[in-house]
């Protein structure tokens, strides 16, 4: 009796707390992700006389037949192939690293990590004074010096084959560290039990990486690789800044794709479409994440 | 624990060699800032990038001068802070039902909240500016706002938290007869403080860095934030890369400086968004 007339008496007051938030959620995502859903099917143009028409899969069938576009969706694919494994060893060999215990530990993560906090419009504008063009720019100069004269000054941004690479560098450099305290946690929370009976039994440092330290951060690892795969699919702001998706589509993105078809061109059924192509790769990554991550989690 | 002296120094150095690295880009914005435009460029590709000489602040009096940064700067601290403050306050009581109280339904919509948190914001950005635009809502705080201040990933953290503190801790003040808000604010908010921090730290830096957005949807300088505003301003000629980078350093210093007094709350509320994994 006295349970009952407490679970009434919560349902009101509940309902004046998650208003708010639930009312946000409604009216900025959900409303606007099915309008997407639906647009998508739409001809809608910005500010054109006509009347709506539905028009079934015709945006889907074109942009998957846009040349610009399916570039747009390789270039995603390629920047995820690259940067994901070779961000996720790197801040993998960072967080071993730091956790050795050697001396100026906090100063090193406090550095890898800065890159975190900047807004990623001021690191593609100090990246683009890094990769200027000519002898004096410092990325040219540096390749110059280390390869012993033989590298040739580029003009990284504007050429077909360096301007993606160049774009992955600055990435990793931003990204890395996040990923990297992701994995120190995980490291930190390895029983060092483990590594005493492993030592016992005679293994070595590279056994114990191997058979201890991997299979035991195999979910925050999972988890960093996802997070740096949508991340990849997300890619703006740098090739807006830095490229303008050039040249000859080198660097063009889907989002960048999106938003010149919805703000350069105002086509908001063709951007929906976009859209929709984005969000079902998110999905995919997404479901592969929860596939592959061990089920039993911890409670906290 | 197990760490030998040779692969010690060995480590060491593979650390400190990284470290300059990642410092180079850092040191050559700051130290850039301090230089007359012309020299930027010309000194980025021999060691003198790195050399401090002939220093001064002239190209910080020239980015007040040659762009409205003080505006921009009032924008973004505007912008960012309505989000963090009405977001910690709506999420915050928002995952307090979902976690502490009976209701009816309260499965149902919090899985909903669960699902809404996968759609990154690129999902729903062209009807968003749709919207925006037909309602003429463009080029206003508003829109840089309000979409952001309910936010599923924050109710998540909260959530968390408040799931995993002890059942005693309202019944006291419960059958003393307090109202639900009352609890809230007087014994749960009190003793939830670093889940606060982590999910305003997090929100801060998501909104503080954020460009497609306000991009989009701003038009002149009133209501532009600093993200834009330097990207405008690279473009803007001439092109004089002291003041673009003395630009950057007032846009990331305040960021910069909060990092390194609240460091372990920084790294702690951005790892806080791992644990959804």
């Amino acid at each position: 009796m006295n349970r009952h007339h407490r679970f009434n008496d919560q349902t009101k007051p509940a309902l004046l707390l998650v208003i708010p938030a639930l009312l946000g959620l409604l009216l900025f995502i959900l409303l606007p992700f099915v309008t997407a859903l639906v647009l998508a099917f739409t001809d809608l143009r910005l500010g054109s006389p006509l009347a709506l028409r539905f028009v079934g899969f015709e945006q889907f069938l074109y942009i998957l037949k846009d040349p610009d576009f399916t570039r747009a969706l390789l270039n995603n694919l390629l920047f995820a192939a690259v940067v994901v494994p070779l961000q996720t060893a790197l801040a993998l060999a960072l967080a071993l690293l730091l956790n050795r215990g050697l001396p100026g530990t906090v100063a090193f993560r406090t550095l890898f990590f800065m890159p975190v906090v900047f807004p990623m419009s001021l690191v593609a504008v100090v990246w683009t004074l890094i990769y200027a063009p000519g002898p004096n720019g410092m990325m040219n100069a540096f390749l110059h010096w280390t390869s012993f004269g033989i590298w040739e000054s580029r003009d990284f941004l504007r050429d077909p084959l360096l301007a993606m690479p160049a774009i992955m560098l600055l990435s990793i450099w931003q990204g890395v560290g996040f990923q990297m305290v992701i994995l120190l946690a995980g490291l930190q929370g390895i029983p060092h039990a483990l590594y005493e009976a492993a030592a016992l039994d005679g293994a070595g440092r590279w056994r114990q990486l191997l058979h201890i330290t991997l299979p035991q951060l195999r979910n925050p690892l999972i988890f960093v690789m996802l997070v740096t795969t949508i991340l990849a699919f997300r890619l703006f702001d740098q090739v807006q800044i830095m490229t303008r998706g050039g040249p000859e589509n080198a660097t063009t993105t889907m989002i960048y794709e999106t938003v010149q078809a919805a703000f350069t061109r105002q086509q908001v059924a063709l951007a929906s479409a976009m859209t929709v192509v984005f969000f079902l790769l998110v999905l995919i990554v997404t479901w592969l994440q929860r596939r592959f991550t061990h089920q039993e989690r911890e409670v906290t | 624990m197990r760490t030998r002296p040779g692969p010690a120094i060995l480590g060491f150095l593979l650390l400190l060699g990284l470290a300059v690295l990642f410092i180079v880009p850092l040191l050559m914005m700051l130290l850039g800032s301090l230089k007359a435009d012309h020299r930027v460029l010309l000194e980025s590709g021999s060691l003198s990038a790195f050399l401090p000489h002939d220093l001064s602040l002239q190209n910080y009096r020239d980015v007040f001068r040659r762009s409205e940064f003080h505006r921009f700067f009032f924008n973004s601290l505007f912008i960012t802070g309505c989000i963090v403050i009405c977001g910690l306050v709506v999420n915050s009581l928002a995952a307090y039902a979902f976690a502490r109280l009976q209701w009816r339904g309260r499965d149902l919509l919090f899985n909903l909240v669960l699902a809404l948190m996968i759609l990154p914001f690129e999902v729903i950005a062209v009807p968003l500016f749709y919207g925006a635009s037909i309602l003429g809502l463009r080029d206003t705080y508003a829109i840089q706002i309000l979409p952001f201040i309910a936010n599923a990933l924050s109710i998540y953290l909260f959530y968390s938290f408040f799931i995993g503190m002890p059942k005693e801790l309202e019944e006291a003040a419960r059958l003393d007869g307090a109202s639900t808000l009352r609890i809230f604010f007087t014994i749960i908010a009190p003793n939830a403080k670093p889940v606060f921090a982590s999910v305003a730290i997090l929100t801060f830096l998501t909104w503080w860095g954020s460009y497609l957005w306000p991009m989009m949807v701003t038009i002149g300088p009133s209501v532009r934030p600093l993200p834009v505003a330097i990207a405008s301003f690279f473009t803007l000629p001439p092109l004089h890369w002291g003041d673009i980078l003395a630009f950057g350093v007032m846009m990331v210093l305040p960021v910069l400086l909060l990092f390194i007094v609240f460091q372990r709350w920084f790294v702690r509320g951005v790892a806080s968004s791992a644990i959804k994994g």
